[in-house]
């Protein structure tokens, strides 16, 4: 199999796989593990399968997430407050690994990816049950080494795409990817936007030429008939800061589960 | 370009292991746009040209090279001079990145300047170059800073920027830096990020440390025709690193040159306490650079403590993280108590007000000078002036001297 086709891991591949033999696209939900606590991120993934997500993506915390907006960034802070290790994120996915066979995407960024090393993490995180990783100041440039670790695990390496990667980049980055390509929706950081914005359609096409991988498109997705635009367009839709924003109404655990679990059903029954 | 041994960094931004690229995909374009124009710019002698008489009819360069007479007498010390950044138009180095990345900003078609800022200085001369230009100008500062420096708030309000108060984080430095990439990845098609220090990612290390190298240049033409030979020791202070770098850059080449970087101690060497990667970082990447970070064991960026704004951040230029490792420079720190000391000492022998982030370097030239022959020869970089810390300085003094003042 050629490089960019390679769907090193089972699970996320065979869930667009599962998806394109149907003719129908993936709903993506990320959540920042360990917000509120980790309690909740465990009990919250089967939730988030059963309203219809196809792939999980699992934020794990850093101090300085620059290409974050304010809602993913609070959340993050919420979660740091409890001084977690990397184990204990991955300890929570064994736990969720017990009740979920969702896919399972853990989005970072480097430094505390160094701190614990990376081989350390890419072998813990694949015995854990993680599918793959976004590190979203790792560019195929400067993951070099990275990608040798995940590979050597079986992990799906996932990189960005954005409106602003020149023609050359966008076939380097295909090249890179496994599992999946991300496509920034527009220059910006996280957060949700009323409007998708105009670039979705040509960074796609830019994306799709270079790559038989799966596409999903995210940042700024808020709304279902935002994700049914994407769905028209790419083979999946991310949704991030709309559900963080939903979970930081807080309530007591049960409350917050139901009320993320509708919300995730009603962002993702907008055109199943 | 000046010969030196050390002509970094490399096609992919590194200095030896340090530097690189780290960013999210959305900013590689845009930096490998900049890296581009620079390169262009670098081999044009219109734009050095352009440069060059921007720096000595706007910024007032060369700066002095002022010999510090009573100061030698009073540490025992031989001949020291100070490099007087201080004498600069806004009052720091700053300046000389600020003008130089504002006309690359201009060539590539920018409209608009944005940047952070820890003391205020490089908010100041980033405004006042915006100013100059007719461009539209944002700065980012975090809280506590806005706190601490008042004066250059108001000033830099006064040159028609926006401050944009940062709350998040430790409302310092660093998180000013997170919104100003932040405004940068949603705005780069009009919009210049002017970086202020050796820091981020490539080609900013590079940019900063060229447009700040005049600094070094001059000082040695300057201390060669006052004395006729090259200087024993060089000392700056080290907060991302660039006054230090400008200073040192054009005398990496000569062993005879010793040269020590001043961190900020703060007040103790627990993490949290002090800014001193040196002493106590370990390797890892923020803000789009491979460098020492301050960090605890799960990798998150840990709280710095400085009484000096401009030397208050987790990490330190790349460039100086090779320059420490190859033992080519020698890092050390200073508390706040012995700058603020010497803070005191300079303005009183010399009547010169340092910044807090200068005093720094006096305050290790003061500790060095008992190891100091009647022969050596130092040159300071006195990198800016401390009238923006007299009101918070006077606060720290009249609460130490128990309400009796300075004086008292």
């Amino acid at each position: 199999m050629a490089e960019g086709e390679g769907r090193t891991n089972g699970r996320i591949g065979a869930a667009f796989d599962r998806l394109r033999a149907r003719g129908r696209k993936a709903f993506i939900p990320f959540i920042m593990a360990g917000d509120p606590d980790l309690e909740t991120t465990v009990r919250l993934v089967p939730e988030l399968e059963r309203a219809g997500s196809h792939v999980v993506e699992l934020g794990i915390p850093f101090s300085d997430p620059v290409a974050d907006g304010p809602v993913i960034q609070r959340a993050g802070m919420r979660a740091l407050r409890h001084g977690y290790a990397l184990g204990d994120y991955l300890r929570a996915v064994v736990e969720i690994r017990r009740v979920s066979e969702v896919p399972l995407v853990i989005f970072s960024y480097l430094n505390p990816v160094l701190q614990y090393g990376m081989e350390r993490l890419a072998r813990e995180a694949r015995a854990a049950g993680v599918d793959g990783a976004l590190i979203t100041d790792i560019t195929p440039e400067e993951g070099a080494e990275y990608r040798d670790c995940m590979r050597r695990h079986q992990l799906d390496c996932i990189f960005l795409a954005a409106p602003t990667s020149s023609p050359g980049r966008v076939r380097r980055i295909a090249e890179c990817s496994s599992g999946f390509i991300y496509v920034v929706s527009r220059a910006g950081v996280t957060g949700a936007r009323r409007e998708l914005s105009d670039t979705v359609r040509p960074t796609v096409a830019r994306v799709r030429a270079h790559t038989a991988l799966p596409i999903v498109v995210g940042f700024g997705i808020s709304a279902p008939e935002q994700v049914r635009s994407v769905w028209e367009v790419a083979d999946g839709a991310v949704v991030g800061s709309a559900i963080v924003a939903e979970m930081e109404k807080g309530g007591d655990a049960a409350g917050l589960l139901s009320r993320t679990g509708a919300f995730c059903r009603w962002l993702a029954g907008g055109g199943a | 370009m000046p010969d030196s041994p050390i002509t970094g960094p490399d096609r992919r931004g590194r200095y030896g292991a340090y530097g690189g690229r780290f960013v999210p995909e959305t900013l590689v374009g845009p930096l490998e746009e900049l890296e581009d124009a620079y390169r262009k710019v670098s081999a044009d002698p219109g734009f050095r040209r352009e440069l060059e008489e921007l720096l000595r009819s706007y910024v007032g360069r060369p700066t002095p090279l002022t010999r510090v007479r009573r100061l030698e007498r009073f540490l025992g010390t031989g001949r020291v001079y100070l490099k007087r950044e201080d004498l600069t138009h806004t009052g720091a180095h700053k300046i000389n990145n600020a003008i130089g990345q504002a006309l690359l900003a201009r060539r590539m078609g920018k409209k608009r300047l944005i940047a952070e800022t820890g003391a205020g200085q490089h908010g100041v001369a980033t405004a006042t170059v915006a100013a100059l230009f007719g461009m539209e100008c944002e700065i980012y500062m975090g809280t506590e800073d806005m706190r601490r420096q008042e004066l250059n708030v108001f000033r830099m309000r006064l040159l028609g920027a926006r401050v944009n108060p940062v709350d998040s984080g430790s409302r310092t430095l660093k998180d000013a830096i997170n919104e100003a990439m932040r405004d940068w990845v949603a705005n780069v098609a009009d919009t210049h990020y002017l970086l202020g220090s050796v820091l981020g990612a490539h080609p900013y290390p590079w940019i900063v440390r060229d447009f700040q190298s005049v600094i070094g240049r001059e000082a040695r033409a300057q201390v060669l025709e006052a004395e006729g030979r090259l200087p024993d020791l060089l000392i700056a202070c080290v907060g991302g690193g660039s006054n230090a770098m400008g200073l040192f850059y054009d005398f990496l080449g000569d062993p005879e040159v010793r040269m020590v970087g001043v961190e900020a101690g703060g007040r103790g060497a627990a993490l949290g306490e002090h800014a001193a990667r040196f002493g106590g970082g370990r390797l890892g990447v923020l803000q789009g650079t491979y460098s020492y970070v301050l960090q605890d064991e799960n990798g998150q960026i840990a709280a710095t403590h400085s009484v000096s704004a401009g030397l208050d951040y987790a990490s330190v230029g790349p460039e100086h993280a090779y320059l420490h490792d190859s033992g080519r420079v020698t890092y050390t720190s200073v508390t706040d108590e012995l700058a603020l000391e010497a803070f005191q000492l300079l303005a009183r022998h010399e009547g010169i007000i340092p910044a807090l982030e200068s005093a720094h370097a006096v305050a290790e030239l003061v500790r060095l000078a008992p190891g100091l022959d009647a022969d050596s020869l130092v040159v300071l970089n006195l990198s800016g002036r401390g009238d923006k810390d007299v009101a918070q300085a006077a606060r720290i003094l009249a609460d130490r001297h128990d309400g009796r003042g300075i004086d008292g």
